[in-house]
């Protein structure tokens, strides 16, 4: 496979969130803002690009018995540097994130990424692997979160767009739990109606 | 919040840990496609939540706090559950094969299951002590049986249904879950509890 498609194929064709539908709770309870939807996902693609190449560059040492243990360790060491990381220079997102943050280790998408492709291919192929997966969930993290900020607040980024009346009254439920289930079911009705087609 | 009581309905309807927190969404949506696979992961999850309540909490506060170690919370929360998990299902397979039987396919899949882990730590978080992280743990595994048990139900008449084609398996599902989630919006405010 070339080089360039390892990288793109995690952001669009096998999107973590859109199409495999994993990683879903830190994707649904980290969207109601845009800033803590990317904010999640760029911690969640710190974690995945540094396991991705410490796994790679240690795959022939690992015995094959023990790999899963020894992936969850490694993975929850980064965990632990982003945890320690945010809590001293972000704070505010830290808060908001909550027990999100040290929950990256159990997301499936980076276990799932260390078990099918980093254990098996080249560290530079690893990284690429990583990072495009990465961006790929900082991605639909940030449209949800697009969504429901706008619909639910009224604001994107802090910022008013649809209006101070809008503002005044906006549509709650959005930025509520309910709204997170209704935004991921229509955005995945309207990829399998456009995208997916027959399939 | 130190009455128990309010921690349970807490922990039980007010902050349901999968429609209010999103945590536990993927056997959540994995397996709540038949009421019997449901209650056998429900149950399978509340017995090894209340487990790993009480040994995490254990760990954590007589070895990672006298030692200072509090920075290697993530890592040994997770390897602990992970072994804890082992422990169990070969000592279910010896000694109480009906058990066993029951929740046996499950178990292997606790291990990935977050919110088991979110437990512990949320345990950790709100300084519950003993008694409280025990309420807790049972509070929140039975507020995962209500709602993947009710879900799984939904599920069953969904799949009889005519749905339009792009809506059907998950997005569907996903709409349900949010009507269900609204419906849990209601309990908000009981009690004072938020």
């Amino acid at each position: 496979m070339k080089r360039i498609n390892i990288f793109t194929r995690g952001l669009m064709k096998e999107n973590a969130v859109f199409v495999l539908m994993i990683g879903l709770c830190p994707a649904l309870a980290t969207s109601g803002t845009v800033r803590d939807g990317f904010g999640m996902g760029l911690a969640a693609t710190f974690v995945l690009f540094f396991s991705n190449v410490i796994i790679s560059v240690l795959r022939r040492n690992i015995p094959n018995q023990v790999r899963i243990p020894i992936f969850i360790l490694i993975i929850s060491t980064f965990v632990t540097i982003i945890d320690y990381f945010m809590q001293a220079y972000e704070p505010e997102l830290y808060r908001a994130l909550g027990v999100f943050v040290p929950l990256i280790v159990v997301n499936c998408m980076i276990l799932g990424r260390a078990e099918a492709f980093a254990s098996k291919n080249s560290v530079l192929d690893a990284a690429l692997d990583g990072l495009g997966t990465g961006l790929g969930f900082t991605i639909a993290l940030t449209i949800m979160g697009t969504i429901r900020e706008i619909l639910g607040n009224g604001t994107f980024l802090g910022m008013v767009v649809l209006g101070e009346g809008f503002k005044k009254s906006p549509v709650i439920f959005m930025i509520l739990p309910p709204g997170a289930f209704l935004v991921i079911g229509i955005l995945k009705a309207l990829i399998n109606k456009y995208v997916r087609k027959g399939q | 919040m130190k009455n128990p009581a309010l921690i349970f309905l807490g922990a039980f309807l007010v902050n349901n840990i999968i429609l209010m927190r999103f945590i536990g969404l993927c056997p959540f949506f994995g397996v709540s496609t038949a009421v019997e696979t449901a209650t056998g992961m429900g149950m399978a999850v509340i017995f090894v939540m209340t487990l790993a309540a009480w040994i995490t909490w254990i760990v954590f506060h007589l070895i990672l706090l006298p030692l200072n170690l509090v920075f290697l919370r993530t890592a040994t929360f997770i390897l602990t559950i992970a072994s804890l998990v082992q422990l169990v299902e070969m000592f279910l397979k010896k000694s109480y094969k009906n058990l066993y039987d029951a929740l046996g396919i499950y178990l292997p899949l606790i291990t990935t299951n977050c919110a088991i882990l979110a437990v512990t730590f949320l345990n950790i978080d709100n300084n519950f002590n003993l008694l409280n992280a025990t309420i807790f743990a049972i509070g929140t595994g039975l507020g995962f049986i209500l709602v993947i048990i009710t879900f799984a139900a939904i599920r069953e008449q969904l799949d009889l249904a005519p749905i339009n084609p792009s809506l059907k398996g998950y997005p569907i599902a996903f709409i349900a879950a949010s009507l269900v989630s609204l419906a849990f919006l209601g309990f908000s405010g009981l009690f004072g509890l938020t």
